[in-house]
């Protein structure tokens, strides 16, 4: 009997892409995709299901549907997209209804992989300057987005311990780029100035898009059980990463950024969130090397993300749009599927 | 809700439009590197400029000497080990510069991460191969990377430590250095130096100053009254002697999460002594403090 996998945040960019990356493998044999509004890319087989951010029906469904195995991209990293209200629904109390469900008397599910993020580390002069999965942060967390990621992963944690029986895996994954997300980062990247705290030039290191979705799908597959880090080999300095990106360097003062931030951000000039300041003046690193050893291979070391980033970006600023690799219409689709006269497929 | 459950997918046939997931494996990316700033943020390129401006300092000024420089590993991960004296001390740019150009292989010097926290500063400091001496950078350094670091387990006792105070060595930390050794599996290297302590001599501390500047220390210098401003950055031509000691290595198995506070501390104790009596031993032979 094939695999049935349960997706949270189906609606979103990572759910999206982790639903297409297991629709092409059939021992998934049922996906179901949890999500709030419709879904932004299309599913070939994969059913989805609208869920409230809290997950209120979760009991019922995994119990209906006797799923197996549960994959958890629904925790928000990037504060410039929710206001923080919803990033603490979604992150702390969205994952402990979810685990709550998971853990439930009868349930099915063997499997939880989250995607988590390296923000957890925070960033700070007093770190080390590479994190393993043991590390734990220098301070206390001093953003929002920092602070529910550390309470949803002290409840995934929890979780872990009170069912060893099953497997957690929680991935930790360093800045994303490619693959047509925009976050702060890429966004800073793609303008022709791009803010530098001025005196610093921190490391930084990235994992690429797809190597993300494949990760995520390696924990799915073989059913990892701990803490992973995920970001690609290598860090370089952020006044490197500019030059790559073709962008120039803009200074500003690394004080009082929190009350320029604001208006600039507003004026589409910059946008440092608090996550960001700190990580534009001492950068991090993480250590990959553990699920590198569980088979998992990546594609894209930091600086080859950096610089498909840079190619993709020039793509789109010579055909003057972001380039739709394919837009989903359902009617087209169900034509070319279904319809008797379409005699060549695909 | 007037829709919970929407089924979107019945049957398909075996080939499809291809959808955007993952794809095969891209082709090979050229190296976008543009610089040759390691994970630890030293750069080469930048080592070597510094170099070439500090060569002068070194061979002119200081007119530096080695005695036992043999005793300096050529491959593998060591951690050196000295005393820190004179206000700005002069000793961690003058060793580092030493050994990487006689031995062409990098010296990393471990110090306190409140440099990293300075514009700047805390950036030259991190390309000039700075790191913050903590337990995880040092073991990944020595014994992960077997690389050479310096470290001078005295902290800033060492070199705010005023004039009157001179070649007498301050409290070699917790000894912290002797376990990050042990847990590391690579020898200490401990290196004498003299001539430190006359090139930037502290006549007084000003508290009430370092507090508002923020930094761990305000020392009013002999320098500063003898060049005024000027004397905040150029030291006195004194004669500086390093001598390199035999290497000590640990009876212990590396890579344990703690060693016994004892043992740790009687070995930091033991190369205190050793590194003390060496600094005497040379200052006993030392005819004058600026031909040696």
């Amino acid at each position: 009997m094939g695999r049935r996998v349960l997706v949270t945040g189906a609606d979103t960019f990572w759910g999206g892409r982790v639903i297409q990356a297991l629709e092409n493998d059939p021992s998934f044999e049922v996906i179901l995709g949890l999500g709030e509004h419709d879904p932004s890319v299309p599913f070939e087989r994969a059913e989805f299901v609208r869920a409230d951010q809290t997950y209120s029906i979760l009991h019922r469904l995994v119990r209906a549907t006797r799923v197996d195995t549960i994959v958890h991209t629904f925790l928000v990293s990037d504060s410039s997209t929710v206001s923080s209200r919803a990033l603490h629904e979604i992150n702390v109390i969205g994952t402990m209804n979810l685990l709550a469900a998971a853990g439930a008397p009868g349930s099915t599910v063997t499997t939880v992989v989250v995607k988590s993020s390296t923000k957890i580390y925070g960033s700070s002069p007093r770190d080390p300057y590479t994190f393993t999965e043991e590390s734990t942060r220098s301070g206390p967390a001093t953003t929002m987005v920092e602070r529910s990621i550390l309470e949803a992963e002290a409840l995934i944690a929890d979780f872990a311990e009170d069912n060893p029986n099953r497997s957690v895996a929680t991935l930790r994954f360093a800045n994303v780029l490619g693959g047509g997300l925009t976050t702060p980062i890429t966004r800073n990247l793609s303008r022709a100035f791009c803010p530098v705290l001025i005196g610093f030039d921190p490391l930084l290191q990235f994992v690429e898009a797809n190597d993300v979705v494949r990760a995520l799908e390696h924990a799915t597959r073989n059913e990892l059980n701990g803490v992973y880090n995920v970001a690609g080999a290598g860090r370089l300095p952020w006044s490197e990463i500019i030059s790559i990106a073709g962008s120039r360097p803009m200074p500003m003062p690394s004080v009082h950024h929190r009350l320029l931030m604001r208006p600039l951000s507003a004026a589409g000039i910059y946008e440092l969130p608090g996550e960001l300041a700190d990580l534009l003046r001492f950068g991090r690193g993480v250590d990959s090397s553990k699920i590198s050893q569980t088979g998992f291979a990546f594609r894209f070391t930091s600086a080859g993300a950096v610089e498909a980033f840079a190619q993709q970006a020039r793509l789109e600023s010579s055909t003057g749009r972001p380039p739709s690799s394919y837009r989903y219409e359902h009617d087209v689709e169900q034509f070319f599927r279904h319809s008797p006269a379409v005699v060549e497929r695909g | 809700m007037d829709e919970p459950v929407r089924t979107m997918a019945k049957e398909y046939s075996a080939e499809l439009v291809p959808l955007p997931g993952v794809g095969p494996a891209p082709e090979p990316l050229e190296d976008p590197r543009r610089s040759d700033v390691d994970e630890w943020g030293r750069s080469e390129r930048t080592r070597a400029v510094f170099r070439t401006l500090y060569e002068p300092v070194y061979s002119k000024w200081f007119r530096v000497e080695w005695d036992g420089f043999d005793k300096i590993p050529a491959e593998g991960g060591g951690l050196l080990v000295a005393n820190h004296a004179g206000a700005i001390p002069s000793d961690a740019p003058l060793i580092m510069h030493g050994i990487e150009s006689r031995l062409g292989r990098p010296v990393y010097g471990l110090a306190d991460y409140f440099f990293r926290s300075v514009p700047f500063v805390g950036t030259l400091w991190s390309r000039s191969g700075g790191v913050a001496a903590r337990p995880e950078n040092a073991a990944r350094l020595l014994g992960d990377q077997g690389q050479l670091a310096l470290v001078f387990p005295e902290g800033e006792k060492g070199p705010s430590k005023s004039f009157a105070d001179r070649y007498r060595l301050r409290r070699f930390g917790r000894g912290g250095f002797i376990e990050i050794a042990m847990r590391s599996g690579v020898p200490v290297i401990p290196l004498a130096v003299i001539g430190s302590e006359e090139a930037m001599p502290v006549l007084f501390r000003m508290p009430a100053v370092a507090k508002i500047l923020g930094t761990p220390y305000f020392p009013v210098t002999a320098n500063l009254l003898a060049m005024g401003p000027l004397g905040l950055v150029v030291p006195f031509p004194a004669k500086i002697k390093i001598s390199v000691l035999d290497p000590i290595t640990f009876n212990v198995e590396p890579g344990l999460e703690r060693y016994p506070r004892s043992l740790v501390l009687e070995e930091s104790e033991r190369v205190r002594g050793l590194i003390q009596e060496q600094v005497f031993e040379m200052l006993k032979v030392r005819r004058s403090v600026w031909f040696g």
